[in-house]
């Protein structure tokens, strides 16, 4: 099986600190892999180079869409990235505050449409028709993703665990092929946690979208995860499935503690 | 309780007392010396000193009991968030209140011309053009979240490109308007390519810089723009080659401005309820997040400072044949932060605000002359009032979200 996502010797230097340091990575389709590491291992710089926030100092970064060729994405726009068909969410939930959850989510159907300005000057018939589609493949995405009665609602008011979810709705929206979650837990209580955990599988499972996630959450990571990599300064520390993760020594005293093995 | 109201009262008293000491101290050069040139003698207008004494201390107790309303009100409204709405913002969103009053507004803008004299018609049109400006500019700023300060450049290009055209190649009015709008429009591109790195204040830098660079270009430019001296005997629009007098001219214009104004707001409106509108309003919330979604920032920067330059360019070919005189003066940086003011005033992000907002900063001096000589002070008082009572401008820029009913229901 082709890896959907692949990283080579990927590096990033923010002058002297190596964030990153020559870190491989593949992601295999339909599996939900996930990255974990004490805080300020590079997980999140790791996203950022993929998602073309940062540009890596050095190595390369291929996606093989599914039914696809290869394509090499190292150093691009983010919102190429995007279009390419790799959406992310953010660690700090970053919707957009003033605008309602179907709106957030019509967002996101920015890069699969293409109204320009007249267009929606003279609304033909070509754009009131792309309009209509955008509503209802939002509608459709909130309606599954569980959010359908908070529609018409600003974004800024919903609780907290629906903002998360929105931000997945809305990153579903954009049509990805691979989703990347940064710490897509954090914060959550105990239900919504189970809830998320339901809907991340449902994402894998119904949607057949890939999964990456970053997350803390140890017994999230362990019962969902296809395969685990683990990150500790800048280094790729191990992989493999989370029962070899569990009982890797190196990982134990890095990152898990001593205790957790017993 | 009474003690503390006694306690309370003496402060405002004590504070009253101070403030008006100090308005007597600053306002003595101007408002007690007076030289009489005439019989050269220095005049002490004692009097003068006493009033500003007792208004500034009447105005002061004013003060205090108001910000001390706003600051209690403004505590309760946070929980109540976009619960109750406003009068103004009823008008435009209830159909059954809102067709008559636009009825209204429509006979009122027909018949106004042929009731009143043309100097009033000359002001309305003015008032007009400002309303396409801030409108213009409400793009860039007010959806977009682009803070530019150099707006009145867009507008001088638009005014140069016809007086120039017709200067040299006797280029007419309706054929110089696209011309003059295209050219706004290149320069606004020109304007955003290099500025699209920057936010915030840094962008308000370079967009106050590139207004100012604009003008002195202008004006010291002799060869390309007659510098300072400007340029004269600009055509006013023609009617199919019908020879209009000063009156018909005017009256032609301001219907002419009117047309204009309704083709922005159709413009405007239809632009914010789609796929760009929804992207510019994206950028402004979050830029990462925006890219994050796959819109291309760099485009709809350009596409922003474009769209809002277009408007400038247009009202700038009007003004040129408005005025059939063209200088550098027209277009300080005065113009802009005028303009600037009408969509903060008015209510960033909101047609009606912005209309409305241009229609009292550009009427309300004009028919308040008497004051002129406190012209920009009134204004500075009004500006800061405005953004401690009601700091979201006069109409709340509540945007028209999408409201979306399932068949099922």
């Amino acid at each position: 099986m082709n890896p959907i996502l692949e990283a080579k010797n990927l590096s990033m230097n923010f002058g002297g600190l190596k964030a990153l340091d020559r870190v491989d990575i593949d992601v295999l389709p339909g599996q939900i892999t996930a990255l974990i590491g004490p805080n300020g291992a590079g997980k999140t710089t790791f996203f950022n180079c993929i998602t073309g926030i940062y540009s890596p100092t050095g190595g390369d970064i291929f996606i093989t869409p599914p039914g696809g060729r290869q394509k090499r994405i190292t150093g691009i726009n983010i919102h190429k990235v995007t279009e390419s068909g790799v959406a992310r969410t953010f660690q700090n939930i970053r919707i957009f505050p003033d605008m309602t959850v179907l709106e957030n989510v019509m967002i996101g159907r920015h890069c699969r449409t293409d109204t320009g300005v007249l267009g929606a000057i003279l609304r033909d018939k070509g754009t009131m028709a792309e309009e209509k589609a955008i509503v209802a493949r939002s509608y459709e995405i909130l309606k599954k993703i569980g959010l359908k009665e908070h529609v018409n609602q600003l974004a800024i008011n919903l609780p907290y665990g629906a903002q998360r979810r929105l931000e997945i709705a809305r990153a579903l929206a954009t049509d990805p092929f691979l989703l990347l979650l940064d710490e897509p837990a954090a914060g959550m209580n105990p239900q919504e946690t189970r809830d998320l955990e339901a809907l991340i599988i449902s994402i894998r499972d119904e949607w057949e979208i890939s999964v990456f996630l970053i997350e803390h959450d140890m017994k999230l990571v362990m019962g969902l995860s296809d395969s685990v990599y683990v990150m500790d300064y800048g280094e790729m520390l191990a992989r493999g499935t989370p029962q070899e993760i569990r009982q890797n020594p190196e990982v134990i005293t890095a990152y898990l503690g001593e205790d957790v093995s017993a | 309780m009474s003690t503390l109201n006694y306690t309370k009262y003496m402060e405002g008293m004590k504070q009253a007392v101070v403030v008006s000491l100090w308005f007597m101290f600053l306002t003595f050069p101007i408002m007690v010396i007076r030289v009489n040139t005439i019989e050269n003698i220095i005049e002490w207008r004692w009097m003068n000193m006493l009033y500003i004494g007792a208004g500034s201390f009447i105005l002061s107790f004013v003060w205090r009991y108001m910000s001390g309303k706003a600051i209690s009100a403004r505590k309760e409204g946070i929980g109540a968030q976009g619960g109750r709405k406003s009068y103004l913002q009823r008008l435009v969103s209830e159909k059954r209140l809102s067709l008559p009053s636009l009825g209204i507004v429509a006979v009122i803008a027909l018949f106004f011309p042929f009731v009143s004299s043309i100097y009033q018609t000359n002001i309305m049109t003015t008032a007009l053009m400002y309303v396409v400006l801030g409108l213009g500019l409400n793009i860039v700023v007010g959806q977009a979240g682009l803070l530019n300060l150099g707006y009145v450049a867009f507008y001088a290009a638009g005014a140069y490109t016809y007086a120039l055209l017709y200067h040299h190649f006797g280029v007419g009015f309706w054929l110089a308007l696209p011309l003059g709008a295209l050219a706004a429009t290149i320069l606004g591109v020109l304007l955003a390519l290099p500025v699209l790195r920057l936010q915030g204040d840094y962008l308000a830098i370079v967009t106050l810089g590139f207004g100012e660079i604009t003008r002195l270009v202008l004006e010291n430019w002799n060869e390309f723009s007659f510098g300072p001296s400007g340029i004269s005997g600009i055509p006013r629009p023609g009617l199919f080659g019908m020879e209009m007098g000063m009156h018909d001219a005017t009256v032609y214009l301001y219907f002419l401005m009117i047309l204009l104004c309704i083709i922005t707001i159709f413009v405007v409106n239809r632009l914010q309820d789609s796929r760009i509108g929804r992207a510019l309003l994206a950028l402004r919330e979050d830029e990462i997040a925006c890219q994050a979604m796959g819109i291309n920032k760099t485009m709809v920067k350009l596409t922003a400072f474009a769209l809002g330059s277009t408007w400038a360019g247009l009202v700038g070919v009007i003004f040129a044949a408005k005025t059939t005189f063209v200088n550098p003066a027209s277009f300080t940086f005065l113009e802009s932060a005028m303009i600037l003011s009408i969509v903060v005033l008015g209510g960033t992000g909101s047609i009606i605000g912005i209309i409305i907002g241009a229609l009292l900063l550009i009427l309300l001096p004009e028919y308040l002359r008497a004051f002129s000589d406190y012209r920009m002070l009134l204004f500075g008082i009004i500006m800061v009032i405005m953004m401690i009572f009601r700091p979201q401008g006069i109409v709340t820029g509540v945007r028209k979200t999408y409201e979306f009913h399932t068949e099922e229901e």
